[in-house]
């Protein structure tokens, strides 16, 4: 197995006193494509935003590349939830992306031949680069979710977080979607949160399901006791026709 | 009017019109994009408690106006970092009783109390030379600032989450746009009064938002508004003897309704060209 370039140790975290994640345990090897799932507020945008340096644990460690997250914020990509935040904003797309370069407090408000070119491959790569020019307000979800992931991209991560990242996909683009994450898997590590089993369809790798506890499955299969544990009420696993996947069966049946 | 303006207090009150559009369109836009509006309304009000001090300890009104905005920026950025989901009412509270503390001094001031409708409404007309200057510096100043952490400013005001991951130093910028609001606010009470401090820092931006494509742009384009807003409601108060804030600020107020009329109308004819919007 690859070395582990995520490690979580014990961590803990309550938000408002309540406890949002309890005593987790994960190790994410290099070259991963972990899918963390789980029933809405049991604690998956939470566990991406620690392992991403945006919130401090109470007790326990996270570490990426053996430091804090925020030490190593040049390796990580990270594609928020809410791609439709602040739409009214006067940015063009291009000048979103570039936000992925920022090397903070460098002032003089220009950026370099370098960056545009990372800019432009980056947009590219997730087809959105005809939308340039276009104010951010005026793009699609999944046009914006692709300029999200441009942005994450176009520092040349090494991890790349996804939260929630096919809730502004519409259906009949998914399978495209799932398509350019699976390429972007042969030379990024990807850790993608969703309430949506759909996202099983795509390679996974490994899944892991979180409801406070975490239970992590070092294969893409997932049984119906893992989503016993995470949902605490029975959930059909759904089997969607797709043909490089097969999901295991239940124990009795 | 050409000879008006061979008057010294008429060029005076000009230039400050203009070095306080490019301050405000600057400002503002940030005030406007990071939705800070309310906040920037408390530090303008609570400047009233600098006035009543500068008048109480006998300072220059600059001196006790700038310590009190910048104090009262201080509690805010606390305030609104620590304890955001209450931070309107802690706004609310730091806003009324700057205000009250402003009154108490004057009124326990001795001697004569000078014209306060001035500091409320502004008075363009009295502006003197030396206060030019500082004008001019703390534009500059600002100017400066705003440049050197451009790209900063803009992805903190547009994902602060984003900017936080990059690494970028979003408390210490969010700080220091307080103290240049803070600032800012000082200088415009000058010019259009303290109770009209927001519609100077609020209406260009506003207008500009929806017809720029760069934080960048917007910037300019609120500098630009705000420089004709001023510029012909103090040559409209001139004309009509009317006070000359009051004028400035319904002369914007007219440019804000004008702009929405426009756009819709540019919307319904896109909707009937078959185009979006």
């Amino acid at each position: 197995m690859a070395e582990s370039i995520i490690e979580v140790r014990n961590l803990w975290f309550s938000f408002n006193g309540e406890t949002v994640l309890r005593d987790v345990n994960l190790s994410v090897p290099e070259g991963d494509f972990l899918v963390v799932i789980g029933p809405n507020g049991g604690g998956k945008t939470t566990l991406l935003k620690v392992m991403t340096g945006l919130l401090r644990p109470d007790r326990g460690t996270v570490s990426v590349f053996g430091e804090p997250p925020h030490k190593v914020a040049h390796h990580i990509g990270y594609v928020p939830q809410n791609v439709h935040v602040n739409s009214t904003f006067p940015i063009a797309v291009l000048d979103v992306v570039l936000m992925g370069r920022l090397r903070p407090g460098r002032g003089w408000p220009r950026h370099s031949r370098q960056d545009r070119m990372a800019a432009q491959a980056a947009l590219e790569q997730m087809q959105v680069w005809e939308y340039r020019d276009r104010r951010i307000g005026e793009l699609s979800g999944g046009q914006l979710q692709r300029v999200f992931i441009a942005r994450a991209l176009v520092g040349k991560p090494r991890i790349l977080f996804l939260d929630e990242a096919m809730a502004s996909i519409d259906a009949h683009s998914r399978g495209e979607f799932y398509e350019t994450l699976n390429e972007l898997n042969r030379t990024v590590t990807i850790v993608a949160v969703s309430h949506d089993m759909m996202i099983l369809s795509s390679q996974v790798k490994s899944v892991a399901c979180i409801n406070r506890d975490l239970h992590h499955h070092n294969s893409g299969n997932i049984t119906q006791e893992m989503l016993d544990d995470a949902y605490h009420c029975p959930v059909d696993l759904v089997a969607h026709g797709v043909p490089h996947r097969v999901l295991k069966l239940h124990e009795d049946q | 009017m050409w000879e008006a303006l061979q008057a010294d207090f008429i060029r005076n009150a000009l230039a400050a019109g203009i070095l306080v559009s490019i301050v405000c369109g600057v400002i503002g836009t940030l005030v406007v994009v990071n939705r800070i509006v309310f906040l920037a309304g408390g530090i303008a009000h609570a400047a009233y408690g600098g006035i009543g001090l500068a008048f109480f300890l006998g300072w220059p009104y600059v001196a006790g106006t700038t310590a009190v905005s910048l104090l009262s920026a201080g509690v805010m950025a606390a305030v609104t970092l620590k304890a955001r989901h209450r931070a309107d009412a802690m706004v609310g509270v730091i806003w009324a009783v700057g205000m009250a503390v402003g009154v108490i001094l004057l009124d326990l001031s001795p001697g004569y109390n000078a014209d306060l409708m001035s500091y409320l409404f502004g008075s363009i007309l009295t502006v003197p030379a030396s206060d030019l200057w500082q004008m001019a510096l703390l534009g500059a100043a600002v100017l400066a600032v705003v440049t050197w952490y451009y790209n900063d400013f803009l992805a903190m005001s547009y994902d602060d989450e984003f900017a936080r991951l990059r690494n970028v130093p979003v408390t210490f910028l969010y700080c220091l746009l307080l103290g240049m609001v803070a600032l800012a606010v000082v200088m415009i009470i000058r010019v259009v009064g303290l109770i009209l401090v927001i519609a100077l820092l609020t209406i260009p931006p506003f207008i500009a938002e929806r017809f720029t494509g760069s934080l960048r742009a917007m910037m300019i384009a609120s500098s630009l508004l705000s420089c004709l807003f001023t510029v012909v409601g103090f040559w409209l108060s001139y004309a009509m003897n009317l006070t000359s804030g009051a004028t400035i600020i319904l002369v914007a107020a007219a440019g804000f309704f004008l702009s929405i009329l426009w756009e819709r109308r540019r919307r319904r004819a896109g909707a009937r060209d078959g185009k979006p919007a």
